[in-house]
């Protein structure tokens, strides 16, 4: 199965990237996590490199197969992860308020993390059947709508505003690619700014506030906002050089929330500075060009759409999570991607990569 | 030289494409590092300084606990400033010492305050825990010319509770006191947190969620000490809701002074509505003794005391009802067709049941009576017969549908249901098969029978409003600061009873009697120009053996007196029920406090006139 050309056209840059990135996020969540001893159950570090050797290796399996199987696979595969996640809105675990985990033993995933990619599939199927060039119009886009809104609408009810954003821009991406006709997206924006003002009447007061507060954290001045100023200190304090490893202040004496989690780059940023804050984003910024490159460079078109859909499931999540640590954004619940702790979201992402690596592999091959 | 399965014009739209998605990563990027380069380069030395002097912290603003009011919107409960010391965990070096410092300059449980700033240390270091409430202002004083030498003191004034009558409807108002770790996890203590002073029993536990408010907050910026150098920002914390009672708080005043010392219990209903007009307790307690944390040793004593003081007797002090029970009998009796209104039963003073003499109260027996003057006269004899002639199961169905033996829906709950007894009762509580005697006790509402004030006023209600059991209320209105109605009262109707029309004027007119015929036993109830109803009732204490009559005069020994009335009969806009511990008979005991309750509320309703006073005064 394994032939040389396979082999040759492994990128092992990539490779060497998602290492630092891995390293990174442990000596990151070790100091993150510093001060706290865990009773019981491995210390969140040791777990993060737990799901990082998981990932590699689900990274790895998805290279071996011809991705033209995940063509056929597309459809099922989304009406399964839909089906989690009907499945987590029922049985799932209620943690904070939100209800987004399904318990398998002693481990518990995020569907959700999954929808991301399968969404990616079935829109990618979809274009990708299309053959002939057309300039899509809204009645041609009944489906890839449908296929958006309805893993959105389960993912809001969990609830989990973030992500569920996410998947919008997710499906905005790939039909942006596929060219959608300028007077559809016109339309498009028309009918939300119709709709909005309704529905807004239609939702019940708690859950204006938490929209409001989600659009204007500086609203919330003891939840959110706060949270960004103490964010924006522990970004800004690291200079150029950084405060060094454990000597974040802001880290160590809990000013942070969410340390190990959403706002796990504004602890890397207060120890390892600029220098460090810019080699963070570099390497993310060079998985996205590879996954450009391998986009444009596929040989058909379902290979191009689904490169596409999934660099831009690491582009949003790095721009949405740094955006909203450094103020820029308000604050949604949004992890760095393959940085913050967070097994669901780390294994999908390594095995969306390995799909990408696996279009680069069999970009020469004929059918 | 790509090799495609792609026509052109796709790879041309494709590529194209694919450069703006190029285009617009490059766009992002940029603006993310550029941002970095403003906060950790341009703007950085701030942000470092900022950070080494970091002390931003949350602080809370407690919010105003509603206030409650009475049906006439008088004020019951608000609240006052309190000065509370507290102390930041992390900006102290030396608790130990720290500690010591402050014992010199006011007084403070040592060991208490050292293992709170220790726990607090280890959780939420910057997290300030009260160490002491409500410092008196000398103690204000001391600590904040000693500020210097006390790093990490902080006094913050909060509101706090203050029962404006103290030892008032304090049944009724209830009290707070700290959240425990169990409340926590309950729904009704939303949003509280430790060291939260919450609603424990009564209308403050009832209301808890809306009175409590919301919890405001603020950033502040502080110094070295912990002294707070400026505000950041702020969101103001949201005022509990307003509770308005259905209680009359003067009339809730002249029943409480109306029971005075003595034990016991006094109900005033709107027989129409259910709402509760006075619900008195005794003895009670000072609910400012709540306030800030009561003392544990008055708590103990409180909790220990042989009186029971905390206990509300009007809903959870179960008695037998004595003669107030044969209102239930009679009707019974009617309804089921064993007695004619114009039968005469004979009593000679007592009734023989196998080997056993069961007497009337009057020795000398009332001679022949009908079923008026047997309830006018209470004779004992008459409703043995009855007793007799209905079995203890009917007795009992009566009692059950005229709502003994179930708790009456009182809305602030923790009513006790009393007891209804059957034959199958006995046979499963004791194995023993019940006992033909046993009905007759039944019958004048002693044995096993056991019944609260409230039931008991509820009862007379429905004998005289057309026949409704309502459910008790205390609540009339909920109001929040902007004047939203969060709650209003409604009548809630638990039951009817269905009775032959004609049988409860028979009833009626007898209860008329009891107050206003020369021999009724509740003639010290009556008043003049006003039509009152009523029923005395004196309830066993223990059954006294032969050769122990001397212990009569004990007051423990003594019986429980009774009384229950509405006022005016024909149309009535008040029902009482009093119970006095050990008050001896219902006739003496309680019927003269039911008298001054049910006189002063129709005064005030303008039933009775105003130069009625001074004539009675003079007569007492």
């Amino acid at each position: 199965m394994f032939d040389r050309r396979l082999v040759q056209n492994f990128d092992w840059f990539v490779v060497v990237i998602l290492l630092c990135l891995a390293v990174a996020s442990i000596v990151n969540l070790y100091s993150a996590t510093f001060p706290i001893r865990e009773e019981g159950g491995a210390q969140v570090f040791i777990r993060q490199i737990y799901w990082y050797g998981l990932g590699f290796a689900v990274f790895l399996i998805m290279t071996t197969f011809n991705y033209f199987l995940l063509e056929r696979l597309a459809y099922p595969a989304y009406f399964v992860s839909v089906a989690l996640l009907i499945l987590v809105l029922i049985i799932g675990k209620i943690s904070s308020g939100s209800q987004r985990w399904l318990s398998l033993g002693p481990i518990s995933f995020q569907p959700s993390e999954l929808v991301k990619i399968t969404l990616i599939l079935a829109l990618a199927r979809f274009f990708g059947e299309k053959k002939e060039f057309k300039e899509y119009r809204l009645r041609d886009l009944w489906l890839p709508f449908a296929l958006i809104v309805v893993p959105f609408i389960l993912v809001v009810k969990e609830p989990d505003l973030g992500t569920a954003l996410l998947l919008v821009l997710l499906g905005a991406s790939v039909i942006f690619l596929a060219k959608i006709h300028w007077k559809s997206i016109l339309i498009l924006i028309l009918t939300v700014m119709v709709l909005a003002p309704f529905v807004w009447f239609h939702l019940k007061p708690y859950q204006q506030r938490r929209i409001l507060t989600f659009l204007r954290p500086d609203m919330d001045p003891l939840g959110a906002g706060y949270h960004i100023n103490q964010s924006k200190i522990a970004i800004g304090s690291g200079l150029l050089w950084g405060k060094g490893f454990l000597q974040g202040t802001q880290t160590r004496l809990h000013f942070l929330p969410e340390q190990h989690t959403d706002f796990a780059f504004s602890v890397w940023a207060e120890e390892w500075g600029f220098i460090g804050s810019i080699f963070l984003l570099a390497l993310y910024f060079l998985i996205i060009l590879w996954g450009i490159y391998i986009a444009r460079n596929s040989k058909d078109k379902f290979g191009s759409m689904l490169a596409m859909g999934i660099t831009s499931i690491i582009f949003w999540q790095v721009i949405i999570n740094v955006g909203m640590v450094t103020g820029l954004l308000p604050v949604v619940g949004i992890p760095l991607v393959l940085f913050s702790y967070g097994g669901s979201s780390l294994v999908s992402t390594m095995g969306a990569l390995g799909i990408l690596m696996n279009i680069r592999m069999r970009r020469f091959m004929f059918q | 030289m790509k090799t495609s399965i792609l026509d052109p014009i796709s790879i041309e739209v494709m590529n194209r494409q694919v450069r703006k998605a190029t285009l617009l990563v490059m766009v992002a990027f940029s603006i993310l590092v550029l941002k970095l380069w403003s906060l950790q380069i341009l703007s950085g030395p701030q942000y470092r300084i900022k950070s080494e002097s970091n002390r931003i912290r949350i602080q809370d603003i407690p919010p105003f606990r509603g206030l409650i009011y009475d049906r006439s919107d008088n004020i019951l409960v608000n609240n006052r400033p309190s000065y509370d010391l507290y102390v930041v965990p992390e900006d102290v070096k030396n608790a130990e010492g720290l500690v010591g410092k402050v014992e010199k300059l006011v007084s403070l449980d040592h060991d208490h305050a050292l293992e709170l700033i220790r726990k607090t240390r280890r959780a939420k270091p910057f997290q300030p825990v009260c160490v002491k409430r409500g410092l008196s202002r000398d103690e204000v004083a001391m600590l904040e010319t000693h500020r210097f030498n006390l790093p990490g003191v902080l006094i913050r004034v909060a509101p706090q509770r203050r029962y404006i009558m103290g030892d008032f409807a304090s049944h009724i108002l209830g009290y707070l006191g700290e959240v425990t770790e169990k409340e926590l996890k309950s729904k009704r203590y939303f949003g509280a947190r430790v060291g939260d002073l919450v609603g424990k029993a009564g209308v403050e536990l009832k209301w808890q969620r809306v009175l409590g408010g919301i919890r405001g907050g603020e950033q502040v910026e502080v110094d070295a000490a912990g002294r707070q150098i400026r505000v950041i920002s702020s969101q103001a914390p949201r005022p509990g809701a307003n509770v308005y009672l259905t209680i009359d708080k003067d009339l809730q005043s002249v029943a409480e002074k109306a029971l005075g010392e003595k034990s016991g219990a006094v109900v005033a209903l709107d027989p129409n509505t259910g709402q509760v007009l006075a619900m008195v307790s005794k003895p009670s307690f000072d609910l400012n003794l709540f306030v800030g944390g009561i003392d544990p040793r008055v708590w103990k004593e409180m909790v220990t005391s042989k009186k029971y003081p905390l206990q509300n007797r009007a809903i959870a002090g179960l008695y037998s009802p004595g003669s107030v029970f044969k209102i239930v009998v009679a009707l019974a009796a009617l309804e089921e067709g064993v007695v004619d209104p114009e039968e005469e039963i004979w009593c000679p003073g007592w009734l023989r049941l196998g080997n056993r003499t069961f007497r009337c109260w009057k020795k000398a027996g009332h001679g022949g009576v009908k079923l008026h003057r047997a309830l006018v006269e209470s004779c004992d004899v008459y409703f043995y017969t009855l007793g007799k002639r209905l079995g203890a199961d009917k007795i009992a169905a009566y009692a059950k549908k005229m709502g003994l033996g179930t708790r009456t829906g009182f809305d602030l709950g923790f009513e006790r249901s009393g007891l209804v007894p059957t034959r199958s009762w006995k046979l499963k509580k004791w194995g023993i098969p019940w006992q033909m005697g046993e009905t007759l006790s039944f019958a004048i509402g002693q044995s096993y029978l056991l019944i609260t004030p409230l039931q008991a006023a509820c009862l007379i209600s429905s004998v005289f409003n057309g026949g409704y059991l309502y459910e008790p209320q205390v609540s009339k209105l909920v109001k929040d600061t902007e004047g939203n109605v969060l709650y209003a009262f409604r009548p809630r109707i638990k039951g009817q009873l269905n009775f032959s029309e004609e049988n409860m004027q028979i009833i009626r007119e007898a209860l008329i009697g009891v107050v206003n015929e020369k021999h009724g036993t509740g003639r010290r109830a009556a008043i003049e120009g006003v039509k009152v109803a009523g029923k005395t009732g004196t309830a066993q204490v223990v059954g006294l053996e032969k050769g122990e009559k001397g212990k009569i005069d004990e007051e423990r020994f003594r019986d429980h007196a009774w009384f229950v009335a509405v006022a005016p009969a024909d149309d009535p806009l008040i029902a009482v029920s009093v119970l006095v511990e050990h008050g001896g008979h219902g006739g003496s005991g309680a019927a003269p406090i039911a008298k001054e309750v049910i006189e002063h509320y129709l005064r005030e309703k303008g039933m009775i006139p105003l130069e009625g006073r001074s004539e009675r005064s003079g007569e007492g």
